[in-house]
């Protein structure tokens, strides 16, 4: 193949990681804007997400798009749960302390993954994508899922942006983030907000994970490379910032996928997180923007 | 700090290390080389609770200066006749080296970025580690060569092969950063970390060099470690990628935590007590690191000053 559409083939697995790790780093960036925790444990929520997507499907024997579109709805929800069951438990109980919720959440990490070894086993398992569909250019074939996923990000992400800047429940959210003591003086409940945020941010890593479980599997080690990405898309978009984490999450999808094409993926992700060292070094309150109020 | 205070301190943890060289002559053979890796762990852990425990800065990564140690020593012994007493001596150099850069870098930023930053550079260790794996060998690992499990040191026929020796060893190794750690946080330097630790901005405005103080804190901290990685990967005669990971990084915290942050023996103490919870939970199950996630939730929702740290706080207010 030329270096042409070699580089087409690098691009569109790129946008395919874009898209993907936009709406993971999205979740753990919102759960940080609003709420100042660091979670740890975002990269098992996308996991669980994946590991439930597979267990509904597998209930749906029918067409693998009934299964596939049932898992879509379900499993976000399920972790959704998870998440908000968690946070009433556990991080409340700590008033929300950075360093206290990052070993929770570590801890969480833990319990989450090896009670999914303990449950759904070691193996990878593999759900149909819910439609079979080749597109076949003058070089290479592209399958036309990916492109369905790519597509299906972008709506999430309207559907988030638009949320978070057109409705009520948006404006509480941009309030409590803004300052969490006004906002509660003029009526807001902040820990129902507290909540729903921790679980929002859960369920949008659950969805990225149904998305993705088709091209690749469902495993319970799936969940640390996500989590990673997020953190450097999160630093080098400032958190808790919608733009910036799009932009941040296509420069590192983009890279890291044309690299891992070209080199390797080992040196991808070395290059991207020590890109992130490099933006630390150059601008040492790093980006992670206002102090906590 | 009266004499008689001194002289408490002393006496207890040097009744701590004669505990640990008796416990040898009645530990059957499987606990005796357990205990012999608890103590290496150990060391470990108290380099990393010189920087949590004391100055307050959480890393993630330290598994990154455990492995510099374990990787300078081990690759110095594998791969050139240099000797096991000059590889052990590269591998702590290594740690020092490494965790002065870090520092350099990592300590530009604090609270949530510092915790975050570590975890990252932590990972790009490991990578590196799995990314030559032609020289490391990645997860694999690679096993020690017979020359460096026997050689002469000072006309000293050393057979690191022998069980008894190497419980010594390490207990020596011990006892050495017992001490070192012991007179730096009683001496001005540590007064100065637990300053930051507890107010940083008041702390600078006291005219202390923050910066160069938890600079002076980390590299302290990674050489320990370091120290305590090199020291593993001679005596066990075994160095792999599994060392470098984040789950070494959280062994590290959980120890400390468990045993109790910032005080000296805290680290010891919460190695030898997660070491057996999690060796007995592994008979039973695969998921053995759910014991580590149980334990995290549950010391940090309700005990986070961990036993000695509560021990303190209730009875002895004098433990360093």
């Amino acid at each position: 193949m030329a270096f042409g559409p070699f580089l087409l083939l690098a691009t569109l697995e790129g946008l395919l990681q874009a898209a993907v790790l936009t709406l993971t780093a999205l979740g753990l960036s919102l759960v940080f804007g609003v709420m100042r925790v660091v979670n740890v444990a975002h990269g098992e929520f996308y996991m669980l997400g994946a590991v439930f997507a597979w267990w509904v499907a597998s209930m749906f024997g029918m067409h693998p798009a009934v299964g596939f579109f049932v898992a879509l709805i379900v499993s976000p929800i399920i972790v959704g749960a998870i998440a908000f069951a968690s946070e009433r438990l556990i991080l409340k109980r700590l008033n929300y302390d950075p360093e206290s919720t990052i070993v929770a959440t570590i801890g969480m990490l833990y319990i989450i993954q090896q009670t999914t070894l303990l449950t759904y086993g070691p193996d990878a398992r593999p759900v149909p994508a819910p439609f079979y569909y080749r597109i076949q250019l003058p070089w290479f074939g592209y399958s036309g899922y990916n492109l369905f996923v790519i597509v299906a990000a972008i709506v999430m992400l309207v559907a988030v942006w638009f949320v978070l800047s057109r409705t009520r429940l948006g404006l509480i959210m941009r309030a409590t983030q803004f300052d969490r003591e006004t906002a509660q003086a003029f009526g807001i409940p902040i820990e129902r907000v507290y909540a729903f945020v921790f679980a929002a941010g859960a369920m949008l890593a659950a969805i990225a994970a149904v998305l993705i479980v088709p091209i690749r599997q469902a495993h319970y080690l799936m969940g640390l490379d996500p989590l990673l990405l997020s953190f450097i898309v999160v630093i080098l978009g400032g958190l808790g910032s919608l733009r910036g984490t799009v932009v941040a999450a296509l420069l590192i999808g983009l890279s890291d996928g044309i690299i891992s094409v070209f080199f390797s993926p080992t040196l991808a992700k070395m290059i991207s997180t020590l890109l992130v060292a490099l933006v630390l070094v150059f601008k040492p309150e790093g980006l992670f923007g206002a102090k906590a109020r | 700090m009266t004499a008689s205070r001194t002289m408490r301190v002393i006496a207890l943890h040097v009744a701590v290390l004669a505990a640990l060289f008796l416990v040898q002559f009645v530990l059957p053979d499987y606990h005796y080389l357990a205990m012999t890796r608890v103590m290496v762990l150990a060391i470990y852990a108290m380099g990393y609770n010189m920087l949590f425990g004391y100055t307050g800065l959480l890393s993630l990564g330290h598994a990154m200066f455990f492995a510099a140690g374990l990787y300078g020593a081990g690759m110095t012994a594998y791969y050139t006749d240099l000797g096991v007493p000059l590889a052990f001596l590269i591998g702590i150099c290594c740690g020092a080296l490494l965790s002065l850069i870090i520092g350099l870098v990592a300590l530009r930023t604090t609270g949530v970025a510092f915790m975050i930053v570590t975890m990252m550079f932590g990972q790009v260790a490991y990578l590196t580690i799995t990314y030559f794996t032609d020289y490391t060998r990645g997860e694999e690992g690679l096993t020690m060569p017979a020359s460096a499990r026997n050689f002469d040191f000072l006309g000293l026929h050393v057979d690191l092969t022998n069980a008894v020796l190497r419980y010594n060893l390490a207990l020596a190794l011990l006892a050495i950063t017992l001490f070192v750690i012991l007179i730096l946080v009683r001496g001005p330097m540590g007064r100065v970390l637990i300053a930051i630790r507890e107010n940083e901005p008041r702390t600078l405005m006291l005219g202390f060099d923050t910066f160069r103080t938890k600079l002076g804190a980390l590299v302290v901290s990674g050489t320990i470690s370091a120290m305590a990685g090199a020291a593993y990967g001679l005596l066990f005669a075994y160095i792999g990628a599994s060392f470098a990971s984040i789950q070494y990084s959280i062994e590290a915290l959980l120890f400390t935590l468990l045993g109790g942050a910032g005080t000296v023996l805290g680290p010891l103490l919460g190695s030898i007590l997660m070491f057996y919870m999690i060796d007995i939970a592994s008979e039973y199950t695969a998921a053995y690191l759910l014991v580590t996630g149980v334990a995290l939730v549950l010391l940090v929702l309700f005990f986070p000053k961990g036993i000695l740290g509560t021990i303190r706080e209730r009875w002895l207010p004098w433990l360093p």
